[in-house]
């Protein structure tokens, strides 16, 4: 019966770890085609369905009309320098049958850089977004408020971090993107309305595990600063983030992985184009939503490219958790 | 001067704090605005097909639930491992860990996991891909709760029930769980509110059907997929549609919430 005990507790113990390395084999034994078909130069490669001629299925001619109809806003700039050819339009292909010189007739080129472009933008606009704001409502609740204030908000703060991101998604595009494309013009789907909505998305997150690293801080530190005479901000800078440092860049890096791998939030509103954004207001495309929206319609290679992707985002985001909990945040 | 830049301090993250909560008040405000129009009692009597949400929310709270009910036992016991039996060697503490990043893995790459070894052998999607996917998402929730609750356990207990000549199994299972209950429980509650308002991992393994079905074998009805679906249709009946069943869906994560709060709380007042 012990042992038993014991023999079945390990065996449940040891279940993530069979999880984990299945999820990394069998993603990389699905995407094993599309790694033999472009390798290393998947990253690099902008045009995401593109086929010499070969017929279009429905699907990838609607998506290429939206593209054709964005055309016009598109501007090239610094994201693409070197990316001269990827302009998806009618013209482009034709001409493009030349250009791969080590390709069959009917060869479909896939890439993933505008979806990593797009997840990198979108994720680094909701950082820029959300890091102000949670670190306010952090030193807000731990330093300034009064703890009659503070426990009703912090609840309500940790109550919206447990709100389904989905709901973020639905509100983003039928009330926060129309109101952002007032503001600034633009698509009421945009990367930056995607950035915006993710950001907002992780700011409770963020708060309240920067609140948490913050009331960590000793009280008779603080007290002593403030005996000889420092202000609350002095406190703040020079005693609570150099002590509680550490757990907050671990808070910051966590919500990053966290917008990184985020669906849901996003796929309402960043367009899914498969498409660079030349101005922020311009729809393109991450990983996670083209994960959601195309593998239904995918068989065989198609469907090798999204797992190609799938691992990508797996071992990026998985480095990036990583690093914020065993490096940053280990000793909690 | 310093003065002055404390006074802006102090503003400017009083500011931040309102915006913030702005924002968020925002997005509650509509949600319950949006959902409450919406909300009668076909919503509960009707499926999907008929223009009800039924059929649906059934679905949801199926597959989470039997995702729950599997995921305790192997998430408790697991925990159970990691604390009572690993020590602190190092193959405990890499699992510990492990699970620990696991918990934040992003969801859709767990659909695409499930996708690949439950979908496309069998060729449809199905109630059991969903509840696997949950299942996989829930577990280390499960693990790190258990295992951090029982470290809150005072040794003394453990060495008084081993001093009475009690084994090591009736040790942990009567003196160390049951010490644990309330924080465990709380770990528990907690897990299924985060995968019951789950999409990503849904979306293509278990799909979402408009008719009501309890065969977990076949496409399955899934809030949460519906609500992605409805949001995105031209017609304004079905968003509206969309917007109650995000109404319903985050009330009932609240309200969970809550509860494993409350749960926690009385534990630590007793």
């Amino acid at each position: 019966m012990e042992l038993l005990f014991k023999k079945i507790a390990q065996l449940s113990a040891s279940l993530v770890f069979v999880i984990l390395a299945a999820t990394t084999v069998v993603l990389y034994l699905s995407a094993k085609p599309a790694i033999q078909e472009f390798g290393a130069g998947f990253f690099f490669e902008s045009r995401w369905a593109v086929e010499e001629k070969v017929e279009l299925s429905p699907a990838e001619l609607s998506e290429l009309e939206l593209l054709e109809a964005d055309k016009s806003t598109f501007i090239s700039d610094d994201f693409i320098e070197d990316e001269d050819d990827f302009i998806m339009d009618d013209e482009d292909f034709i001409t493009d049958d030349d250009m791969e010189s080590d390709s069959n007739e009917s060869r479909i080129v896939y890439g993933a850089l505008v979806p990593i472009v797009g997840t990198i933008f979108s994720t680094l606009i909701a950082m820029l977004f959300s890091l102000p704001i949670a670190m306010g409502i952090a030193v807000f609740l731990s330093e300034i408020a009064p703890s009659a204030l503070a426990k009703p908000v912090g609840v309500a703060i940790e109550l919206l971090a447990s709100i389904p991101s989905i709901i973020y998604g639905m509100w983003g595009l039928f009330y926060f993107g129309p109101f952002i494309a007032d503001l600034f013009g633009g698509n009421t789907v945009s990367l930056l309305v995607a950035g915006l909505v993710l950001g907002i998305m992780v700011i409770p997150f963020m708060a309240a595990l920067s609140r948490d690293a913050i009331t960590t801080v000793p009280d008779m530190l603080k007290e002593s600063a403030y005996a000889m005479g420092a202000t609350k901000l002095e406190v703040i800078k020079d005693v609570v983030f150099p002590y509680a440092k550490s757990g907050i860049i671990g808070s910051i890096i966590l919500s990053f992985g966290r917008a990184l791998g985020e669906t849901m939030a996003v796929a309402f509103v960043i367009g899914g184009v498969y498409q660079f954004a030349g101005k922020i207001t311009d729809p393109t495309n991450s990983i996670p939503v083209v994960l959601a929206n195309s593998f239904a319609e995918s068989s065989g290679l198609s469907l090798s490219v999204l797992f190609y992707l799938a691992l990508i985002l797996f071992v990026l985001s998985f480095a990036v958790i990583a690093i914020a909990k065993l490096y940053f945040l280990r000793g909690k | 001067m310093r003065l002055i830049m404390n006074r802006a301090f102090i503003i400017f993250s009083t500011l931040a704090a309102i915006v913030g909560l702005l924002f968020l008040g925002w997005i509650l405000f509509t949600l319950f605005s949006k959902g409450l129009q919406g909300l009668s009692f076909d919503v509960f009597r009707k499926d999907l097909i008929e223009g009800g949400l039924r059929n649906v929310i059934v679905g949801q709270i199926m597959m989470s639930g039997i995702a729950t009910f599997i995921g305790i036992p192997i998430g408790i016991l697991a925990g159970i491992y990691l604390q009572e039996y690993g020590g602190n060697s190092r193959s405990t503490e890499f699992l510990r860990d492990l699970s620990d990043v696991m918990m934040s893995a992003p969801s859709i790459v767990v659909g695409t996991f499930v996708y690949a070894i439950v979908v496309v052998p069998t060729g449809h999607t199905s109630g059991w891909a969903g509840v696997l996917a949950l299942f996989i998402l829930m577990v280390p929730i499960i693990v790190r709760t258990t295992d951090d609750m029982l470290k809150l356990v005072p040794i003394e207990l453990r060495e008084a029930g081993i001093a009475i000549g009690a084994s090591k199994y009736h040790v942990t299972m009567n003196i160390v769980v049951r010490y644990a209950k309330a924080g465990i429980l709380t770990g528990i509650l907690l897990a299924f509110a985060r995968v019951v308002g789950e999409t990503a991992p849904l979306i293509y393994t278990s799909g979402s059907s408009e008719f009501w079905s309890t065969d977990l074998t076949g496409t399955f009805p899934s809030l949460t997929v519906s609500i992605y679906n409805l949001a995105t249709m031209p017609d304004d009946k079905m968003v509206q549609l969309g917007w109650t069943g995000a109404f319903l869906l985050t009330t009932m994560v609240l309200i969970i919430n809550l509860l494993g709060r409350y749960a926690s709380n009385k534990k630590r007042s007793k």
